[in-house]
């Protein structure tokens, strides 16, 4: 995502002293707050409360890199709010800030830029294919918020028409119970954000509270280039739920010794079930868009790693710190 | 000529603008809010603004979007807002509806025109709509006779100045500062050179708003544009009442004020 945040900043047009940011996950706050340290911008990155909650170690990380982090509390405080906000503070700051929209969403050119910006990671990962296996994968599959990290991985395939692309959604409680972050599978065309895409909405056009258990993925709406090439057909979307997902991050643990990402774990979640489909022969190509650090709590507390005895050295300590949360999980 | 041209021809003829007052429609609750904008129009509002209250407001500052908030949570519903239109219609002011985009298309552009056309409402202020992707609304708007006002910011450029100029009709809403709603201590300095700019490329009438909240900042606005649009400091007249009726004399009282500025007396 650097590669996301740094562009922007760096580009004549917007020479700016100053940028914000929304985010998520935190991943996007993290590097839009990283390029600013490194080119000595002032730094703003605007948060819903309950993901600077879920994901406190990248608030901290934000703000060891000298970046404000703002507690947006106002609607479903969470990434769509984070988003009206960061709009709300640009319309005001134009003259003299950067907006380093961190997913594929929002008005023109927003997402085009983001994809292009992006699509680095998918032009790496099609060449490192063709030289590790000869051939290009079966299938290329990513999760699907905003959709930034697919969008990235989807350009560089779009012209392949064999490879299969598949956008994994944020299922939360089951996309039949209504809590979850599906969009393409379960929402109608709406306009949010200045664009027009699939959209969680009432019968009144207001926007619905989105839910699942991935910050970077708990967002009512998508980027419009996904929306498009779900109707052209080109890619395919499906949704995970927030066990499907957790089963999958315990996977990539227990194999691969590899913590990643909850949002990426849906992304595995989709690629198992692919995988049942097309075979141990088939090739499938993941984009394991973040790591997982961030997320160790979150996991801890879902699979109940916190709830036994966690013996900490030294002993009579308050409660478990996310690094002896980490410790007790990797053992 | 529409409802919104004669008002403006008279004001004009008066040598004054025109006061244009916002409030959202169903805040505080459906009853007040019509109470509200009656007495507005009592005081001496010309133009009815009435808001759409929408989850996502972006233009919008802390207390229209807290203003919004109370009234989804109380049920405001889209058909709602055409009956609050409805039940002001007897004062005698032209109402617009200010609205973003989403619950328009969702409604139905054309079935949103003719209702809000059949309940006696002017037109529609349109935030998140740009002349650009607006050729629905247009045909709907022509169809059923409503007035269509775009706005505009310090940072439009001449060309879309123009532009936006020649697709609105009623009046043109010029931002008066690059922000959000919301009241401010001082009129800005980049509304009398916004407005200039317009009048180089345009003869349509033009309302200034963002930040207006007593009656000396509507007497500045007054000086050099055509109608001055109050919308944040009537929501807080209402947000900082004990009671619905103390909130409905409080924003009576504001209105009279700001009447008296926009007269330049």
């Amino acid at each position: 995502m650097f590669r996301s945040a740094r562009a922007p900043s760096m580009s004549p047009r917007t020479a700016s002293a100053r940028a914000i940011a929304e985010t998520g996950a935190g991943q996007h706050g993290v590097a839009s707050a990283t390029a600013c340290a490194y080119l000595d911008l002032e730094c703003t990155v605007y948060m819903g409360e309950v993901d600077t909650e879920r994901q406190a170690l990248n608030v901290a990380r934000m703000r060891m890199l000298g970046a404000e982090v703002v507690s947006v509390t106002s609607g479903s405080r969470t990434l769509k709010d984070a988003i009206n906000e960061a709009l709300r503070d640009w319309v005001a700051s134009v003259d003299h800030t950067s907006y380093l929209f961190g997913t594929a969403a929002g008005p023109h050119p927003f997402p085009s830029m983001v994809r292009d910006l992006t699509r680095g990671i998918g032009d790496e990962a099609r060449a490192q294919c063709l030289e590790l296996t000869g051939s290009l994968p079966d299938a290329a599959v990513a999760c699907v918020g905003g959709g930034s990290n697919a969008i990235g991985l989807f350009t560089a395939f779009v012209e392949d028409a064999d490879v299969r692309l598949l956008g994994v959604e944020a299922g939360g409680n089951g996309v039949e119970t209504g809590r979850h972050a599906a969009p393409i599978t379960q929402g109608d065309v709406g306009v949010l954000h200045g664009a027009r895409s699939y959209l969680l909405q009432d019968e009144d056009g207001q926007t619905q509270e989105s839910h699942s258990i991935s910050a970077g993925l708990d967002y009512p709406g998508v980027g419009p280039e996904h929306s498009y090439l779900a109707e052209t057909g080109r890619a395919q979307y499906v949704p995970a739920t927030d066990a499907e997902a957790m089963s999958a991050f315990d996977l990539l643990c227990k194999t691969e010794g590899i913590i990643p990402a909850i949002e990426s774990a849906h992304a595995l979640a989709g690629a198992v079930g692919l995988a049942k489909e097309l075979g141990p022969d088939a090739t499938i190509l993941v984009n394991l868009s973040g790591r997982g650090d961030k997320d160790v709590h979150t996991a801890a507390e879902y699979f109940g790693l916190l709830d036994g005895p966690v013996v900490l050295e030294g002993g009579g300590d308050a409660g478990p710190r996310p690094a002896d949360v980490q410790r007790a999980v990797e053992e | 000529m529409s409802a919104i041209d004669e008002l403006f021809a008279r004001t004009r003829a008066e040598g004054r603008a025109a006061l244009v007052g916002y409030l959202p429609a169903g805040f505080p609750d459906q009853e007040t809010s019509i109470a509200a904008l009656t007495a507005m129009v009592e005081a001496g509002v010309d133009l009815l603004e009435i808001g759409l209250p929408y989850s996502d407001p972006v233009m919008d500052g802390p207390a229209i979007q807290a203003a919004a908030d109370q009234a989804l949570a109380g049920g405001t519903r889209t058909k709602d807002v055409i009956e609050v239109v409805r039940a002001v219609a007897s004062t005698g002011a032209p109402t617009v509806i200010m609205t973003y985009w989403n619950p328009v298309e969702r409604y139905g552009v054309d079935r949103f025109a003719a209702d809000l056309a059949e309940a006696g409402g002017a037109g529609l202020i349109t935030p998140d709509l740009i002349p650009d992707e607006a050729a629905e609304w247009d045909a709907a708007s022509r169809a059923h006779e409503l007035d269509r006002v775009f706005l505009v910011s310090p940072s439009s450029t001449d060309a879309r100045l123009d532009m936006t100029a020649k697709a609105s009709s009623g009046f043109i809403y010029a931002t008066a500062v690059m922000g959000v709603t919301g009241t401010r201590e001082q009129t800005s300095s980049l509304a009398p050179e916004l407005v200039a700019r317009l009048r180089a490329v345009t003869d349509k009438p033009i309302g200034v708003g963002l930040g207006v909240s007593n009656g000396e900042q509507a007497r500045e606005i007054a000086e050099f544009a055509d109608a001055v649009i109050v919308g944040s400091a009537f929501v807080r007249r209402m947000l900082e009442s004990e009671t619905a009726a103390a909130g409905v004399e409080s924003v009576r009282e504001l209105a009279q004020e700001l009447r008296r500025g926009v007269e330049r007396s």
